[in-house]
Protein backbone atom coordinates (compact mmCIF):
# COMPACT_ATOMS: atom_id res chain seq x y z
CA UNK A 1 0.00 0.00 0.00
CA UNK A 2 1.30 3.44 -0.87
CA UNK A 3 2.43 5.63 1.97
CA UNK A 4 0.65 9.00 2.12
CA UNK A 5 2.72 11.53 0.23
CA UNK A 6 3.74 14.69 2.08
CA UNK A 7 1.84 16.91 -0.37
CA UNK A 8 -1.49 15.23 0.31
CA UNK A 9 -4.55 17.44 0.44
CA UNK A 10 -6.80 14.96 2.19
CA UNK A 11 -5.55 12.22 4.45
CA UNK A 12 -7.43 9.51 6.33
CA UNK A 13 -5.59 7.57 9.00
CA UNK A 14 -7.02 4.39 10.53
CA UNK A 15 -10.67 5.35 10.03
CA UNK A 16 -13.25 2.87 11.36
CA UNK A 17 -17.02 3.15 11.51
CA UNK A 18 -19.59 0.59 12.69
CA UNK A 19 -23.37 0.56 12.56
CA UNK A 20 -24.55 -1.82 15.25
CA UNK A 21 -22.77 -5.05 14.43
CA UNK A 22 -21.84 -4.04 10.88
CA UNK A 23 -18.30 -2.79 10.49
CA UNK A 24 -18.76 -0.46 7.52
CA UNK A 25 -15.18 0.83 7.56
CA UNK A 26 -12.21 -0.98 9.09
CA UNK A 27 -8.99 0.89 9.66
CA UNK A 28 -9.04 2.72 6.33
CA UNK A 29 -6.08 4.95 5.49
CA UNK A 30 -5.82 6.82 2.24
CA UNK A 31 -4.67 10.11 0.85
CA UNK A 32 -5.52 12.37 -2.05
CA UNK A 33 -2.68 14.50 -3.33
CA UNK A 34 -3.09 17.97 -4.76
CA UNK A 35 -4.53 18.03 -8.26
CA UNK A 36 -5.04 14.28 -8.58
CA UNK A 37 -8.08 12.30 -9.63
CA UNK A 38 -8.46 9.39 -7.25
CA UNK A 39 -11.03 6.62 -7.51
CA UNK A 40 -12.56 4.36 -4.87
CA UNK A 41 -14.00 1.11 -6.18
CA UNK A 42 -15.46 -1.93 -4.52
CA UNK A 43 -18.56 -4.13 -4.56
CA UNK A 44 -21.93 -2.91 -3.26
CA UNK A 45 -21.88 -2.53 0.50
CA UNK A 46 -18.09 -2.25 0.64
CA UNK A 47 -18.34 1.03 2.58
CA UNK A 48 -17.65 3.52 -0.20
CA UNK A 49 -20.50 5.90 0.56
CA UNK A 50 -19.83 5.57 4.30
CA UNK A 51 -16.30 6.71 3.52
CA UNK A 52 -17.69 9.85 1.86
CA UNK A 53 -20.08 10.44 4.73
CA UNK A 54 -17.20 10.28 7.21
CA UNK A 55 -15.04 12.66 5.15
CA UNK A 56 -17.84 15.22 4.77
CA UNK A 57 -18.92 15.15 8.40
CA UNK A 58 -22.29 13.46 7.86
CA UNK A 59 -21.01 10.63 10.12
CA UNK A 60 -18.42 10.73 12.86
CA UNK A 61 -15.91 7.90 12.71
CA UNK A 62 -15.53 5.58 15.73
CA UNK A 63 -11.78 5.73 15.35
CA UNK A 64 -9.19 7.39 13.15
CA UNK A 65 -8.52 10.87 11.87
CA UNK A 66 -9.39 12.87 8.80
CA UNK A 67 -7.00 15.66 7.89
CA UNK A 68 -7.53 18.26 5.20
CA UNK A 69 -4.70 20.65 4.32
CA UNK A 70 -3.01 19.52 7.57
CA UNK A 71 -6.09 20.56 9.58
CA UNK A 72 -7.89 17.88 11.61
CA UNK A 73 -11.51 17.99 10.41
CA UNK A 74 -12.72 14.73 11.98
CA UNK A 75 -15.26 16.27 14.32
CA UNK A 76 -16.17 19.36 12.40
CA UNK A 77 -19.83 19.95 11.50
CA UNK A 78 -20.63 19.29 7.84
CA UNK A 79 -20.96 22.93 6.82
CA UNK A 80 -17.49 23.82 8.16
CA UNK A 81 -15.92 21.02 6.17
CA UNK A 82 -17.55 22.35 3.00
CA UNK A 83 -16.32 25.85 3.78
CA UNK A 84 -12.83 24.45 4.37
CA UNK A 85 -12.86 23.21 0.77
CA UNK A 86 -14.51 19.78 0.38
CA UNK A 87 -17.76 19.59 -1.59
CA UNK A 88 -19.68 16.51 -2.67
CA UNK A 89 -22.46 15.03 -4.75
CA UNK A 90 -24.80 12.23 -3.71
CA UNK A 91 -25.33 8.72 -5.05
CA UNK A 92 -29.10 9.18 -4.93
CA UNK A 93 -29.37 12.73 -6.23
CA UNK A 94 -30.38 15.20 -3.52
CA UNK A 95 -31.47 18.43 -5.12
CA UNK A 96 -33.64 21.04 -3.42
CA UNK A 97 -37.21 20.30 -4.51
CA UNK A 98 -38.47 23.89 -4.60
CA UNK A 99 -35.49 25.42 -6.36
CA UNK A 100 -34.60 26.28 -9.91
CA UNK A 101 -31.20 25.37 -11.33
CA UNK A 102 -30.06 28.97 -10.94
CA UNK A 103 -31.10 29.05 -7.28
CA UNK A 104 -29.05 25.92 -6.60
CA UNK A 105 -25.98 27.66 -7.97
CA UNK A 106 -26.54 30.77 -5.84
CA UNK A 107 -27.37 29.10 -2.53
CA UNK A 108 -24.23 26.96 -2.38
CA UNK A 109 -21.76 29.78 -2.98
CA UNK A 110 -19.52 30.67 -0.05
CA UNK A 111 -20.80 33.73 1.70
CA UNK A 112 -18.27 36.49 1.97
CA UNK A 113 -18.43 40.19 2.68
CA UNK A 114 -20.95 41.99 4.84
CA UNK A 115 -23.69 39.92 6.52
CA UNK A 116 -26.22 42.49 5.31
CA UNK A 117 -25.48 41.56 1.72
CA UNK A 118 -26.89 38.10 2.37
CA UNK A 119 -30.22 39.67 3.27
CA UNK A 120 -30.51 41.87 0.18
CA UNK A 121 -31.99 40.72 -3.12
CA UNK A 122 -29.27 38.72 -4.88
CA UNK A 123 -29.93 40.33 -8.24
CA UNK A 124 -29.12 43.82 -6.92
CA UNK A 125 -26.62 43.19 -4.19
CA UNK A 126 -24.34 40.40 -5.31
CA UNK A 127 -23.02 40.73 -8.83
CA UNK A 128 -20.11 38.40 -8.07
CA UNK A 129 -22.51 35.62 -7.10
CA UNK A 130 -24.46 36.21 -10.31
CA UNK A 131 -21.29 36.05 -12.39
CA UNK A 132 -20.15 32.82 -10.72
CA UNK A 133 -23.56 31.25 -11.29
CA UNK A 134 -23.38 32.25 -14.98
CA UNK A 135 -19.92 30.68 -15.28
CA UNK A 136 -21.18 27.44 -13.75
CA UNK A 137 -24.23 27.38 -16.07
CA UNK A 138 -21.96 27.82 -19.07
CA UNK A 139 -19.37 25.31 -17.95
CA UNK A 140 -21.96 22.57 -17.57
CA UNK A 141 -24.06 23.68 -20.53
CA UNK A 142 -27.05 24.32 -18.31
CA UNK A 143 -27.98 27.79 -19.62
CA UNK A 144 -31.32 26.78 -21.05
CA UNK A 145 -32.39 25.09 -17.82
CA UNK A 146 -31.59 28.00 -15.52
CA UNK A 147 -35.23 28.78 -14.64
CA UNK A 148 -36.41 25.17 -14.54
CA UNK A 149 -37.15 23.38 -11.28
CA UNK A 150 -34.06 21.19 -10.97
CA UNK A 151 -35.86 18.05 -9.85
CA UNK A 152 -38.12 18.03 -12.95
CA UNK A 153 -35.13 17.70 -15.32
CA UNK A 154 -33.79 14.49 -16.89
CA UNK A 155 -31.51 12.37 -14.73
CA UNK A 156 -28.25 13.19 -16.51
CA UNK A 157 -28.96 16.92 -16.24
CA UNK A 158 -29.77 16.56 -12.54
CA UNK A 159 -26.35 14.99 -12.00
CA UNK A 160 -24.76 17.98 -13.67
CA UNK A 161 -26.79 20.37 -11.50
CA UNK A 162 -25.58 18.54 -8.41
CA UNK A 163 -22.01 18.79 -9.60
CA UNK A 164 -22.42 22.47 -10.44
CA UNK A 165 -23.92 23.08 -7.01
CA UNK A 166 -20.98 21.35 -5.33
CA UNK A 167 -18.50 23.40 -7.37
CA UNK A 168 -20.34 26.62 -6.47
CA UNK A 169 -19.07 26.15 -2.92
CA UNK A 170 -15.58 26.79 -4.35
CA UNK A 171 -13.95 23.55 -3.18
CA UNK A 172 -10.38 22.39 -3.66
CA UNK A 173 -11.49 18.79 -3.41
CA UNK A 174 -14.62 17.45 -5.08
CA UNK A 175 -16.14 14.15 -3.94
CA UNK A 176 -18.33 12.45 -6.55
CA UNK A 177 -20.53 9.54 -5.52
CA UNK A 178 -21.17 7.43 -8.64
CA UNK A 179 -21.22 10.35 -11.06
CA UNK A 180 -21.99 8.30 -14.19
CA UNK A 181 -24.63 5.97 -12.69
CA UNK A 182 -27.60 5.95 -15.03
CA UNK A 183 -25.74 7.79 -17.78
CA UNK A 184 -25.27 6.44 -21.28
CA UNK A 185 -21.83 6.16 -22.87
CA UNK A 186 -21.99 9.56 -24.59
CA UNK A 187 -23.03 11.32 -21.41
CA UNK A 188 -20.27 9.54 -19.49
CA UNK A 189 -17.68 10.62 -22.08
CA UNK A 190 -18.99 14.15 -21.89
CA UNK A 191 -18.64 14.08 -18.09
CA UNK A 192 -15.14 12.65 -18.33
CA UNK A 193 -14.18 15.64 -20.47
CA UNK A 194 -15.65 18.06 -17.92
CA UNK A 195 -13.78 16.38 -15.05
CA UNK A 196 -10.50 16.56 -16.95
CA UNK A 197 -11.07 20.27 -17.57
CA UNK A 198 -11.77 20.80 -13.86
CA UNK A 199 -8.63 18.86 -13.00
CA UNK A 200 -6.66 21.05 -15.39
CA UNK A 201 -7.91 24.07 -13.44
CA UNK A 202 -6.30 22.60 -10.30
CA UNK A 203 -9.25 20.82 -8.70
CA UNK A 204 -8.59 17.54 -6.89
CA UNK A 205 -11.23 14.84 -7.29
CA UNK A 206 -12.11 11.77 -5.25
CA UNK A 207 -14.77 9.61 -6.85
CA UNK A 208 -16.72 6.44 -6.21
CA UNK A 209 -17.70 4.59 -9.34
CA UNK A 210 -18.89 1.24 -10.58
CA UNK A 211 -18.21 1.95 -14.24
CA UNK A 212 -14.76 0.37 -14.65
CA UNK A 213 -14.05 1.78 -18.08
CA UNK A 214 -14.76 5.26 -16.76
CA UNK A 215 -12.56 4.86 -13.70
CA UNK A 216 -9.65 3.21 -15.50
CA UNK A 217 -9.48 5.96 -18.11
CA UNK A 218 -9.79 8.84 -15.71
CA UNK A 219 -8.11 8.17 -12.38
CA UNK A 220 -4.46 8.63 -11.54
CA UNK A 221 -4.81 6.36 -8.57
CA UNK A 222 -7.30 3.79 -7.28
CA UNK A 223 -8.26 2.41 -3.89
CA UNK A 224 -10.22 -0.83 -3.63
CA UNK A 225 -12.57 -1.38 -0.69
CA UNK A 226 -14.05 -4.76 0.24
CA UNK A 227 -16.15 -5.37 3.37
CA UNK A 228 -15.03 -2.01 4.75
CA UNK A 229 -11.30 -2.66 4.42
CA UNK A 230 -8.81 -1.49 1.82
CA UNK A 231 -7.52 -4.47 -0.13
CA UNK A 232 -5.48 -2.66 -2.75
CA UNK A 233 -4.23 0.74 -3.82
CA UNK A 234 -2.22 1.97 -6.73
CA UNK A 235 -2.18 2.84 -10.39
CA UNK A 236 -5.25 1.65 -12.36
CA UNK A 237 -3.15 -0.70 -14.51
CA UNK A 238 -1.76 -2.41 -11.37
CA UNK A 239 -5.22 -2.69 -9.84
CA UNK A 240 -6.54 -4.31 -12.98
CA UNK A 241 -4.08 -7.17 -12.55
CA UNK A 242 -4.08 -7.40 -8.75
CA UNK A 243 -5.18 -10.95 -7.83
CA UNK A 244 -6.90 -9.89 -4.59
CA UNK A 245 -8.96 -7.35 -6.51
CA UNK A 246 -9.82 -9.79 -9.25
CA UNK A 247 -10.97 -12.24 -6.62
CA UNK A 248 -13.05 -9.79 -4.60
CA UNK A 249 -14.58 -7.66 -7.23
CA UNK A 250 -13.65 -7.61 -10.85
CA UNK A 251 -14.02 -11.33 -11.37
CA UNK A 252 -13.78 -12.42 -14.97
CA UNK A 253 -15.42 -9.34 -16.47
CA UNK A 254 -12.18 -7.42 -16.70
CA UNK A 255 -12.75 -6.89 -20.35
CA UNK A 256 -12.54 -3.14 -20.00
CA UNK B 1 -64.27 54.56 5.72
CA UNK B 2 -66.93 53.27 8.10
CA UNK B 3 -65.88 52.09 11.55
CA UNK B 4 -67.10 48.65 10.53
CA UNK B 5 -64.62 48.37 7.68
CA UNK B 6 -61.87 50.12 9.63
CA UNK B 7 -62.23 47.41 12.28
CA UNK B 8 -62.07 44.66 9.68
CA UNK B 9 -58.98 46.13 8.02
CA UNK B 10 -57.23 46.45 11.37
CA UNK B 11 -58.01 42.77 12.01
CA UNK B 12 -56.64 41.83 8.59
CA UNK B 13 -53.40 43.71 9.23
CA UNK B 14 -52.84 42.15 12.64
CA UNK B 15 -53.75 38.66 11.46
CA UNK B 16 -51.45 39.04 8.46
CA UNK B 17 -48.50 39.82 10.72
CA UNK B 18 -49.29 36.76 12.83
CA UNK B 19 -49.57 34.67 9.67
CA UNK B 20 -46.25 36.06 8.40
CA UNK B 21 -44.63 35.07 11.68
CA UNK B 22 -45.77 31.48 11.12
CA UNK B 23 -44.70 31.62 7.47
CA UNK B 24 -41.16 32.73 8.38
CA UNK B 25 -40.42 29.60 10.38
CA UNK B 26 -42.45 27.40 8.06
CA UNK B 27 -39.97 28.33 5.32
CA UNK B 28 -37.35 26.41 7.31
CA UNK B 29 -39.77 23.47 7.64
CA UNK B 30 -40.69 24.19 11.26
CA UNK B 31 -44.40 24.38 12.11
CA UNK B 32 -45.36 26.45 15.14
CA UNK B 33 -48.74 26.18 16.84
CA UNK B 34 -47.66 28.54 19.58
CA UNK B 35 -47.02 31.89 17.92
CA UNK B 36 -49.87 33.48 19.89
CA UNK B 37 -47.43 33.11 22.80
CA UNK B 38 -44.94 35.46 21.10
CA UNK B 39 -47.87 37.73 20.26
CA UNK B 40 -48.83 37.82 23.94
CA UNK B 41 -45.27 38.71 24.95
CA UNK B 42 -45.23 41.57 22.44
CA UNK B 43 -48.65 42.69 23.53
CA UNK B 44 -47.85 42.84 27.23
CA UNK B 45 -44.35 44.32 26.85
CA UNK B 46 -45.52 47.08 24.51
CA UNK B 47 -48.53 47.86 26.75
CA UNK B 48 -46.35 48.02 29.85
CA UNK B 49 -44.00 50.46 28.13
CA UNK B 50 -46.72 52.78 26.81
CA UNK B 51 -48.94 52.72 29.91
CA UNK B 52 -46.51 52.43 32.83
CA UNK B 53 -43.43 54.04 31.30
CA UNK B 54 -45.27 56.51 29.04
CA UNK B 55 -43.20 55.55 26.01
CA UNK B 56 -44.32 56.36 22.51
CA UNK B 57 -45.74 53.31 20.77
CA UNK B 58 -43.07 52.94 18.07
CA UNK B 59 -40.08 52.46 20.40
CA UNK B 60 -42.30 50.31 22.65
CA UNK B 61 -43.06 48.05 19.67
CA UNK B 62 -39.38 47.80 18.78
CA UNK B 63 -38.40 46.83 22.33
CA UNK B 64 -41.29 44.34 22.45
CA UNK B 65 -40.09 42.81 19.17
CA UNK B 66 -36.51 42.52 20.45
CA UNK B 67 -37.69 40.92 23.71
CA UNK B 68 -39.75 38.35 21.82
CA UNK B 69 -36.85 37.79 19.44
CA UNK B 70 -34.56 36.81 22.33
CA UNK B 71 -37.23 34.46 23.72
CA UNK B 72 -37.79 33.08 20.19
CA UNK B 73 -34.10 32.24 19.88
CA UNK B 74 -34.20 30.53 23.28
CA UNK B 75 -37.22 28.48 22.15
CA UNK B 76 -35.54 27.85 18.79
CA UNK B 77 -32.67 25.84 20.28
CA UNK B 78 -34.67 22.97 21.81
CA UNK B 79 -36.91 23.12 18.73
CA UNK B 80 -33.90 22.00 16.65
CA UNK B 81 -34.23 18.54 18.13
CA UNK B 82 -37.88 18.19 17.16
CA UNK B 83 -39.48 17.67 13.77
CA UNK B 84 -42.95 17.84 12.26
CA UNK B 85 -45.80 16.99 14.55
CA UNK B 86 -43.56 16.77 17.64
CA UNK B 87 -42.33 20.31 17.13
CA UNK B 88 -45.93 21.47 16.55
CA UNK B 89 -47.02 19.99 19.88
CA UNK B 90 -44.02 21.44 21.72
CA UNK B 91 -44.73 24.94 20.38
CA UNK B 92 -48.37 24.49 21.33
CA UNK B 93 -47.13 23.80 24.85
CA UNK B 94 -45.02 26.95 24.74
CA UNK B 95 -48.03 29.06 23.69
CA UNK B 96 -50.19 27.70 26.49
CA UNK B 97 -47.36 28.26 28.95
CA UNK B 98 -47.15 31.95 28.03
CA UNK B 99 -50.93 32.35 28.24
CA UNK B 100 -51.00 30.69 31.68
CA UNK B 101 -48.14 32.91 32.82
CA UNK B 102 -50.07 36.09 32.05
CA UNK B 103 -53.19 34.59 33.63
CA UNK B 104 -51.45 34.58 37.02
CA UNK B 105 -49.08 37.53 36.50
CA UNK B 106 -50.97 40.10 38.57
CA UNK B 107 -48.73 43.16 37.90
CA UNK B 108 -50.18 43.16 34.36
CA UNK B 109 -53.76 42.46 35.45
CA UNK B 110 -53.67 38.67 35.50
CA UNK B 111 -56.97 37.11 34.50
CA UNK B 112 -58.67 40.50 34.87
CA UNK B 113 -56.92 41.84 31.79
CA UNK B 114 -55.01 45.06 31.24
CA UNK B 115 -56.15 48.43 29.90
CA UNK B 116 -55.15 52.04 29.49
CA UNK B 117 -53.27 51.83 26.18
CA UNK B 118 -53.54 54.74 23.75
CA UNK B 119 -55.55 53.85 20.66
CA UNK B 120 -53.73 53.66 17.33
CA UNK B 121 -55.06 54.56 13.91
CA UNK B 122 -55.68 52.12 11.11
CA UNK B 123 -53.01 53.94 9.11
CA UNK B 124 -50.41 53.24 11.79
CA UNK B 125 -51.29 49.55 11.89
CA UNK B 126 -51.01 49.30 8.12
CA UNK B 127 -47.74 51.23 8.02
CA UNK B 128 -46.22 48.41 10.11
CA UNK B 129 -48.05 45.68 8.26
CA UNK B 130 -47.07 46.93 4.81
CA UNK B 131 -43.52 47.63 5.96
CA UNK B 132 -43.00 44.11 7.30
CA UNK B 133 -44.64 42.50 4.25
CA UNK B 134 -42.32 44.53 2.03
CA UNK B 135 -39.33 43.49 4.15
CA UNK B 136 -40.26 39.82 3.85
CA UNK B 137 -40.88 40.18 0.10
CA UNK B 138 -37.40 41.66 -0.32
CA UNK B 139 -35.84 39.00 1.90
CA UNK B 140 -37.46 36.35 -0.30
CA UNK B 141 -35.08 37.40 -3.07
CA UNK B 142 -31.99 37.14 -0.86
CA UNK B 143 -29.38 34.45 -0.30
CA UNK B 144 -30.62 34.08 3.27
CA UNK B 145 -34.09 33.06 2.06
CA UNK B 146 -32.64 30.57 -0.42
CA UNK B 147 -30.72 29.06 2.48
CA UNK B 148 -33.92 28.78 4.50
CA UNK B 149 -35.66 27.07 1.58
CA UNK B 150 -32.73 24.70 1.14
CA UNK B 151 -33.16 23.63 4.77
CA UNK B 152 -36.87 23.14 4.12
CA UNK B 153 -36.24 20.96 1.08
CA UNK B 154 -33.41 18.80 2.44
CA UNK B 155 -31.76 19.72 5.71
CA UNK B 156 -28.96 17.16 5.47
CA UNK B 157 -28.06 18.18 1.93
CA UNK B 158 -28.18 21.85 3.00
CA UNK B 159 -25.52 21.14 5.62
CA UNK B 160 -23.47 19.23 3.08
CA UNK B 161 -23.43 22.16 0.65
CA UNK B 162 -22.03 24.41 3.37
CA UNK B 163 -25.05 25.95 5.07
CA UNK B 164 -25.11 26.43 8.83
CA UNK B 165 -28.57 24.98 9.37
CA UNK B 166 -28.58 25.49 13.15
CA UNK B 167 -27.96 29.22 12.96
CA UNK B 168 -30.51 29.72 10.20
CA UNK B 169 -33.28 27.75 11.91
CA UNK B 170 -32.77 29.45 15.27
CA UNK B 171 -32.56 32.84 13.56
CA UNK B 172 -35.86 32.15 11.79
CA UNK B 173 -37.46 31.49 15.18
CA UNK B 174 -36.15 34.80 16.48
CA UNK B 175 -37.38 36.76 13.45
CA UNK B 176 -40.76 35.00 13.61
CA UNK B 177 -41.17 35.85 17.30
CA UNK B 178 -40.34 39.51 16.62
CA UNK B 179 -43.01 39.77 13.90
CA UNK B 180 -45.60 38.05 16.12
CA UNK B 181 -44.72 40.51 18.90
CA UNK B 182 -45.36 43.48 16.60
CA UNK B 183 -48.75 41.95 15.80
CA UNK B 184 -49.37 41.68 19.55
CA UNK B 185 -48.35 45.26 20.29
CA UNK B 186 -50.60 46.57 17.51
CA UNK B 187 -53.45 44.34 18.73
CA UNK B 188 -53.16 45.75 22.27
CA UNK B 189 -53.20 49.34 21.05
CA UNK B 190 -56.05 48.74 18.65
CA UNK B 191 -58.40 47.01 21.11
CA UNK B 192 -56.99 49.04 24.06
CA UNK B 193 -57.73 46.10 26.31
CA UNK B 194 -55.94 42.75 26.49
CA UNK B 195 -56.44 39.59 28.48
CA UNK B 196 -54.62 36.25 28.37
CA UNK B 197 -57.62 34.69 26.60
CA UNK B 198 -56.81 36.81 23.53
CA UNK B 199 -53.68 34.76 22.97
CA UNK B 200 -54.96 31.23 23.20
CA UNK B 201 -54.58 28.23 20.97
CA UNK B 202 -57.30 29.48 18.57
CA UNK B 203 -55.21 32.54 17.75
CA UNK B 204 -52.17 30.40 16.87
CA UNK B 205 -54.41 28.22 14.70
CA UNK B 206 -55.77 31.31 12.91
CA UNK B 207 -52.20 32.28 11.98
CA UNK B 208 -51.47 28.83 10.58
CA UNK B 209 -54.83 28.74 8.79
CA UNK B 210 -54.18 32.08 7.08
CA UNK B 211 -50.81 30.82 5.80
CA UNK B 212 -52.15 27.46 4.60
CA UNK B 213 -55.15 29.07 2.91
CA UNK B 214 -53.36 32.06 1.37
CA UNK B 215 -50.23 30.24 0.28
CA UNK B 216 -47.48 28.69 2.36
CA UNK B 217 -44.62 29.22 -0.09
CA UNK B 218 -44.82 33.01 -0.58
CA UNK B 219 -45.07 35.85 1.94
CA UNK B 220 -47.90 37.51 0.03
CA UNK B 221 -49.94 34.39 0.77
CA UNK B 222 -50.28 35.61 4.36
CA UNK B 223 -52.05 38.74 3.09
CA UNK B 224 -54.49 36.77 0.93
CA UNK B 225 -55.12 34.28 3.73
CA UNK B 226 -55.65 36.95 6.39
CA UNK B 227 -58.03 38.91 4.17
CA UNK B 228 -60.09 35.81 3.38
CA UNK B 229 -60.13 34.65 6.98
CA UNK B 230 -61.46 38.00 8.17
CA UNK B 231 -63.75 38.90 5.27
CA UNK B 232 -65.31 35.56 4.29
CA UNK B 233 -67.24 35.06 7.52
CA UNK B 234 -68.57 38.63 7.04
CA UNK B 235 -69.55 38.08 3.41
CA UNK B 236 -71.23 34.82 4.32
CA UNK B 237 -73.50 36.48 6.88
CA UNK B 238 -76.54 35.95 4.65
CA UNK B 239 -76.18 32.26 5.44
CA UNK B 240 -76.91 33.12 9.07
CA UNK B 241 -76.20 30.13 11.33
CA UNK B 242 -74.75 28.12 8.44
CA UNK B 243 -71.94 30.50 7.69
CA UNK B 244 -69.24 28.80 9.73
CA UNK B 245 -70.09 25.45 8.18
CA UNK B 246 -69.98 27.03 4.73
CA UNK B 247 -66.64 28.61 5.57
CA UNK B 248 -65.26 25.22 6.59
CA UNK B 249 -66.50 23.66 3.37
CA UNK B 250 -64.83 26.39 1.30
CA UNK B 251 -61.59 25.88 3.16
CA UNK B 252 -61.61 22.16 2.38
CA UNK B 253 -62.41 22.90 -1.25
CA UNK B 254 -59.45 25.29 -1.57
CA UNK B 255 -57.06 22.81 0.02
CA UNK B 256 -58.27 20.00 -2.24
CA UNK B 257 -57.67 22.04 -5.37
CA UNK B 258 -54.58 23.97 -4.23
CA UNK B 259 -52.74 22.18 -1.42
CA UNK B 260 -49.97 24.81 -1.49
CA UNK B 261 -52.58 27.56 -0.85
CA UNK B 262 -54.14 30.12 -3.16
CA UNK B 263 -50.91 31.98 -3.98
CA UNK B 264 -47.72 30.17 -4.94
CA UNK B 265 -44.54 31.01 -6.81
CA UNK B 266 -45.77 30.09 -10.32
CA UNK B 267 -48.99 32.09 -9.86
CA UNK B 268 -47.08 35.11 -8.54
CA UNK B 269 -44.72 34.88 -11.52
CA UNK B 270 -47.70 34.81 -13.88
CA UNK B 271 -49.28 37.85 -12.21
CA UNK B 272 -45.99 39.71 -12.43
CA UNK B 273 -45.62 38.98 -16.15
CA UNK B 274 -49.21 40.07 -16.80
CA UNK B 275 -48.66 43.34 -14.98
CA UNK B 276 -45.73 44.41 -17.14
CA UNK B 277 -46.57 43.76 -20.79
CA UNK B 278 -43.49 43.28 -22.91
Amino acid sequence: MTAPSPTSLLRLAGVSKSFGGVRALRDVSLSVAQNRIVGVIGPNGAGKTTLFNVITGAYRPDAGDVTFESRPITRWPAYRIVRAGIARTFQNIRLFASMTVWEHLIVAQPRGGAPLRRMLPVRFADREALARAEDALMFFGLEKYRAALACTLPYGIQRKVEMARALSAGPQLLLLDEPVAGMNRDEADDLRGLLLRLSARGLSILLIEHDMAFVMNLCHELYVLDFGALIAAGHPSDIRNNPAVLDAYLGSEVAC
Amino acid sequence: MSTYYAGLFADIGILMLGALSVYIILVTNQLSLGNAGFMAIGSYVASYLTVEQHWALTPALIVAALTACVIGVIVGFPALRLKGIYLAIATLGFGEMVRSFFLVFSPMGGSGGYRGMPHVSLGYIWAWTAGILLLVTLLERSRLWLEMRAIHDDETAAGLVGLNTTLTKVGAFGFSAAVAAIAGGLFAHHYIYIEPGNFGFERSIDFVLAVILGGSTVGAGALVGAALLVLLPEWLRFLADWRLAAFGAMLILVLLTRPQGILDRPLLGLLRRRSKPS
